[in-house]
């Protein structure tokens, strides 16, 4: 089947609850624009979709997209995709502007994420704590976070059951090639909640105080195509470099400097495979989970490499 | 040791032949701090690289202040690593290392023109660690399948792609080919292995991953 044919039975299908629409019909209105007038097949199809809209009064949110998929919400990753969740509502901020109706926090097993939902769309109001299925839900991205806006097709049913809400775990894999400044063995602010690091014995909201050791890594994880960020905590360092604190404290008093520890810690990560789990934060992988990846099979390797 | 994050450059994984043939170096802006990058022949830039290899040699060659070159090598050919007061970690690295060693190379290509006009491409390292054989492996793995990656995405489409076709005058196959190559030493090494087990009169036909300094056959 062309690719033509194709997307003129898929538009015929999305109206097939709406309008008549024979797909020979649209396959050759497309055919006219994409053969005769040189468009390409997106936009002709942009542009077919919106007179069959104008034929129905119906507005492009209406429009299903002809069975939208079932997804978690850690898996979206693309902009203006149909898609249905089961969610829990997990929190409700204030709307900060009269046309949204409702903004929170949608969550299912695989993590949290953002959700909108509009005046004009009249729908019937989300409780905290609840679960439902939202089906026909649009994603959104901004600035490479996604979130989900709801619609006036969107349907909503309440379940009864309990969503446990996920951690938007992310599994990276690659070499150690950084280990960042702020990095072996660090001092923390003492005051309650604060946790901030400090610089020269400061802390940036406190002042000079008397800090608390503490082991991290701040590294960079690269396979060769992309860069990410990953944050050891002092469990993960310990089970990553196999030095507890009190080596680490021990080894920092006897060379009478702290940067001795992180110098030893590199040579025994950088330059190795790793691959991660742990929720995100902001740019970071929190470390969870850590393991290395061991031998490498050749033989699959070199069957693969053939076939490229 | 560390650079600003969202902007950290990529660090590519490429042999040593195609690396010692990227003598063309450019930048995307005319800011004066703007990255330079080195053209690989398959169609891609490269700031930064990874490596995996065996260091065979390595000398002061320094006149007035400590000057280390490492040669380390890798299937296909030799990077050639400079360090100097400026990378005091790598230096120092390289003074302590014993050759031959499995090492890790995190660094930035650099070229510069010999008095007879070719250009030599080398590393100015940011960090040099010893490491496994299962380290090594894994790399020459993942870089043959970058490599062949590369070359199946050379054509026109693609500006580096252009951009190396109009300065250099090589086919990209060449390095498909080095890399299948690299894979499959790789592969047989593995083989020659299993072949072995047991039996302790390791030395089956030299050559194979012999760079190690394998464990001392029972005498």
């Amino acid at each position: 089947m062309s690719e033509l044919r194709q997307e003129a039975e898929a538009i015929a299908e999305q109206f097939s609850d709406h309008l008549d629409v024979a797909p020979d019909d649209v396959e050759e209105r497309l055919e006219t624009l994409v053969n005769e007038y040189r468009v390409p097949l997106d936009e002709a199809s942009r542009s077919v979709t919106n007179s069959y809209l104008e034929d129905a009064g119906m507005e492009r949110d209406e429009l299903g997209r002809g069975g939208s998929e079932s997804v978690l919400v850690n898996d979206i990753d693309e902009d203006e995709q149909w898609v249905d969740l089961r969610v829990k509502l997990v929190d409700l901020w204030e709307p900060r502007s009269d046309s949204i109706s409702q903004v929170g926090l949608l969550g299912d097993e695989s993590g949290t994420i953002k959700f909108v939902a509009f005046e004009t769309s009249d729908l019937p109001e989300l409780d905290e704590g609840a679960c439902y299925e939202l089906s026909n839900v649009v994603t959104d991205e901004y600035e490479g976070s996604y979130s989900v806006k709801l619609n006036r097709t969107t349907q909503i049913t309440e379940i009864d059951e309990t969503i446990e809400v996920g951690d938007n775990a992310d599994t990276v894999e690659g070499a150690l090639v950084d280990i960042q400044s702020g990095s072996g063995l660090i001092k923390r602010c003492p005051e309650d909640d604060c946790t901030r690091v400090l610089q020269n014995g400061r802390c940036s909201e406190h002042g000079q105080v008397e800090g608390e050791f503490d082991l991290r890594i701040k590294g960079v994880l690269d396979d060769g195509e992309t860069v990410t960020e990953v944050i050891f905590d002092r469990e993960a360092t310990e089970d990553l470099t196999g030095m507890t604190l009190e080596e680490a404290k021990d080894m920092a008093m006897d060379a009478l400097d702290t940067t001795v520890v992180a110098e030893e810690m590199a040579d025994d990560v950088l330059g190795r495979y790793y691959r991660v789990t742990g929720p995100t934060f902001r740019r970071y992988v929190l470390v969870d989970e850590m393991e290395e990846p061991g031998k490498v099979d050749t033989e699959s390797a070199l069957i693969e490499a053939r076939s490229i | 040791m560390s650079q600003s994050a969202p902007s950290r450059e990529v660090a590519r994984r490429v042999f040593a032949t195609e690396f010692n043939d990227a003598g063309f170096t450019f930048t995307e802006s005319d800011d004066e701090r703007a990255p330079v990058y080195a053209l690989l022949p398959t169609g891609e830039s490269a700031n930064r690289v990874f490596f995996v290899g065996t260091l065979t040699e390595k000398e002061d060659v320094g006149e007035d202040s400590e000057y280390w070159r490492g040669r380390i090598v890798d299937p296909t050919g030799t990077f050639f690593v400079y360090a100097g007061q400026y990378q005091p970690e790598a230096a120092s690295k390289l003074r302590e290392l014993d050759a031959p060693a499995y090492v890790a190379v995190v660094g930035k290509p650099r070229t510069y023109e010999t008095d007879d006009g070719t250009v030599r491409v080398s590393v100015r390292p940011e960090s040099i660690t010893e490491v496994d054989a299962a380290t090594r492996d894994r790399w020459v793995v993942e870089t043959a399948n970058r490599t062949i990656e590369r070359v199946a995405a050379f054509d026109d489409g693609n500006e580096y792609a252009r951009m190396a076709r109009e300065e250099y005058d090589i086919d990209p196959e060449t390095y498909k080919a080095a890399a299948l190559s690299a894979l499959e030493d790789l592969d047989e090494a593995d083989g020659d292995e299993l072949a072995d087990g047991g039996a302790a009169d390791g030395d089956t036909s030299g050559g194979s991953a012999a760079d190690e300094p394998a464990e001392t056959p029972d005498l």
